[in-house]
């Protein structure tokens, strides 16, 4: 397939700098790409280096995470992401908001309570353009909610007038007031419950569908979530992405264990949940200042073999279904046989 | 209320047209409204419903954290709703809840076995040595004592955790374990760890769950019986296969036309 792509992030590797001394990299040598017009998910266990992740590519790192190394083409763009040297927060800034917008985890419980919406807009689109006046800022944002068939008095409220929903429908379209290439959402339906879920999921497609950004990196652990949303799915484990392909193929057909896995600990209200006995994935997620030799989730991994340990598996790419097992690769073609016991 | 005692006829705990007001300026809310919820011995009982719906307020009224503004709760054939002191101390002891945010319940300074320790304060500890309970509960979550008893609660992870909690809630020795969005906060991985310990223990130990969710899924994977809440009212009861697979009610329909669905759900656009 040969798709646009909007941006590729080469050798990003982000580390927490720890008391101890010892630099924790939470982020190890990942390369991604988003596709034009399509949603990427960034799923994985708490701790995996998603957020990370985003906030190296959003250009926010603050210590103690520094970004190491890591360049991003965007739009015939390459910048690079570091931020070891003292220039990096000035030659970020330009690209911040306008090029790549982060929506953070819990964003909409930041909302100033004394500040309504659209006092919100208004410095939001202030701080990129200091010459925008109040009433344009007010056109642009009652112009997005009516093509989004948001109610524009909510602009007039104040965040506690909100609800959850509402509230966190409000900050990603104001996240998105500038026209970013790329909007990168932390966990963006987590607080939610269902029904203001579906409700955010559908108002994102449908900024998709209108262009007002050309692609979306997703980030959340709730699998059902990413299937209904997102095009394409990188599933991370200890700072690496270990598999990475079009949404249908990982559900329908993973190649890695650990995406199986976490399929697998899914429940859905169907007949199947009532009947099986899930196991999880034994053990926890290792110390990222000291992982595993070899593939990093050998030790929690049933199918591992004496490789495993020893060398770490490469990114081997198969019709664009990315996949780093030496388990894959000794079983090409093979969907991962994950055991499921009934009661 | 002895933990020996023979097992009464009839449910374990239950909540007789509960009903809790709360006042705000110019008048007042219904958070719930005219409940009647019965808990049976060795059942799990999951009460599903949007938030805002009243399932915590109903928790914390259960559990006698929370006066009722009218209606009464029973527990073993015995009005509960007004007791005190010892009699309440009693109850709790019986009663034991497991909260929403496992990083919130430790005290940051305590090891777990330091925490453990002063619950024992409430526990009913004469059968066995203090440090026999808190390894035998340890046990049933699938802890290790010698690992876990030392550590401070930043060296858990979540799912670790919320397994504390639920030890600790069983150091108590109690019959009925209400669990509020118990698993809410943690991944999908260690969350049917934490649900599975659950079904373990209600098949070991008879211990009845109430167990308060948003999520229809995990009902679905623990429950024997299901009750939808929708603003204080309960609008669909009956087993976990009546509710989930042949609604009634408008308002379940929706919730479980809400749920995204792993398979069922894979983008259409395009």
């Amino acid at each position: 397939m040969s798709e646009k792509i909007l941006m590729r992030a080469s050798n990003l590797t982000a580390s927490y700098a720890a008391d101890s001394g010892q630099d924790v990299p939470a982020v190890d040598n990942v390369t991604i790409e988003v596709p034009e017009g399509q949603i990427l998910g960034l799923a994985g266990e708490s701790g995996c280096g998603k957020s990370t992740m985003g906030n190296a590519l959003a250009m926010i790192a603050q210590p103690p995470l520094y970004v190491l190394t890591g360049t991003m083409e965007i739009d015939g763009e390459t910048i690079d992401l570091s931020t070891l040297d003292s220039g990096a927060n000035a030659r970020h800034r330009p690209f911040r908001g306008k090029v790549v917008s982060m929506l953070p985890q819990g964003a909409m419980n930041a909302v100033s309570p004394t500040l309504k919406i659209k006092d919100l807009a208004y410095d939001v689109m202030r701080a990129h353009d200091p010459r925008v006046t109040r009433a344009e800022a007010m056109d642009r944002a009652n112009d997005r909610l009516k093509m989004l068939e948001l109610p524009t008095r909510a602009l007039d409220s104040y965040a506690h007038q909100l609800s959850g929903g509402m509230k966190q429908r409000m900050v990603t379209v104001i996240s998105t007031l500038l026209n970013p290439r790329l909007l990168i959402a932390d966990e963006p339906t987590s607080a939610l419950d269902v029904s203001s879920q579906k409700a955010l999921i559908e108002m994102l497609l449908a900024m998709i569908e209108a262009k007002i950004m050309a692609g979306v990196i997703f980030i959340t652990h709730d699998l059902p979530v990413l299937s209904m949303v997102t095009d394409r799915l990188a599933i991370m484990y200890a700072g690496k992405v270990v598999e990475n392909g079009r949404t249908e193929d990982l559900v329908h057909a993973a190649r890695h264990p650990y995406t199986s896995a976490l399929l697998a600990a899914v429940l859905d209200p169907t007949e199947e949940t009532r009947t099986k006995h899930v196991l999880g994935i034994p053990g926890s997620p290792p110390n990222l200042a000291n992982p595993p030799s070899g593939c990093r989730f050998h030790p929690r991994c049933p199918f591992a073999m004496e490789i495993c340990s020893r060398k770490e598996p490469a990114m081997i790419d198969e019709h664009g279904h990315d996949v780093a097992c030496w388990w894959a690769q000794e079983n090409p073609g093979a969907v991962v046989p994950m055991e499921v016991s009934r009661v | 209320m002895s933990a020996n005692e023979t097992p009464v006829l009839g449910p374990v705990l239950s909540a007789q047209h509960v009903t809790k007001q709360f006042r705000v300026a110019g008048g007042h809310i219904t958070a719930v409204d005219d409940v009647s919820v019965d808990f049976h011995a060795g059942k799990v009982l999951a009460v599903v419903g949007e938030s805002g719906s009243g399932k915590s307020t109903l928790a914390r009224m259960l559990l006698r954290l929370m006066p009722v503004t009218s209606g009464t709760i029973t527990y073993l054939g015995k009005d509960v709703t007004n007791i005190s002191g010892r009699q309440l101390r009693a109850y709790w002891r019986d009663v034991q809840a497991v909260f929403q945010d496992p990083f919130a319940s430790f005290n940051q300074f305590f090891t777990v076995g330091n925490m453990l320790s002063r619950s024992l304060k409430l526990a009913d500890s004469s059968a066995e040595s203090n440090d026999e309970l808190i390894e035998r509960c340890l046990g049933y979550v699938g802890l290790k004592p010698a690992d876990a008893l030392r550590k401070y609660p930043h060296q858990l992870s979540g799912g670790q955790r919320q397994r504390v909690m639920v030890a600790r809630a069983l150091m108590m020795n109690p019959k009925v374990l209400l669990a509020d969005e118990a698993t809410s906060m943690l991944d999908a991985s260690l969350r049917v760890s934490v649900l599975n310990v659950l079904t373990d223990l209600r098949r070991e130990l008879g211990l009845t769950v109430l167990f308060i969710t948003h999520d229809i899924g995990q009902a679905c994977y623990l429950a024997d019986e299901v009750v939808v809440m929708e603003h204080g009212l309960v609008v669909e009861r009956g087993t976990t296969d009546q509710v989930i697979f042949s609604p009634q009610n408008d308002y379940t329909k929706r919730l479980l036309a809400d749920v995204p669905d792993l398979k069922g759900s894979l983008k259409s656009r395009r």
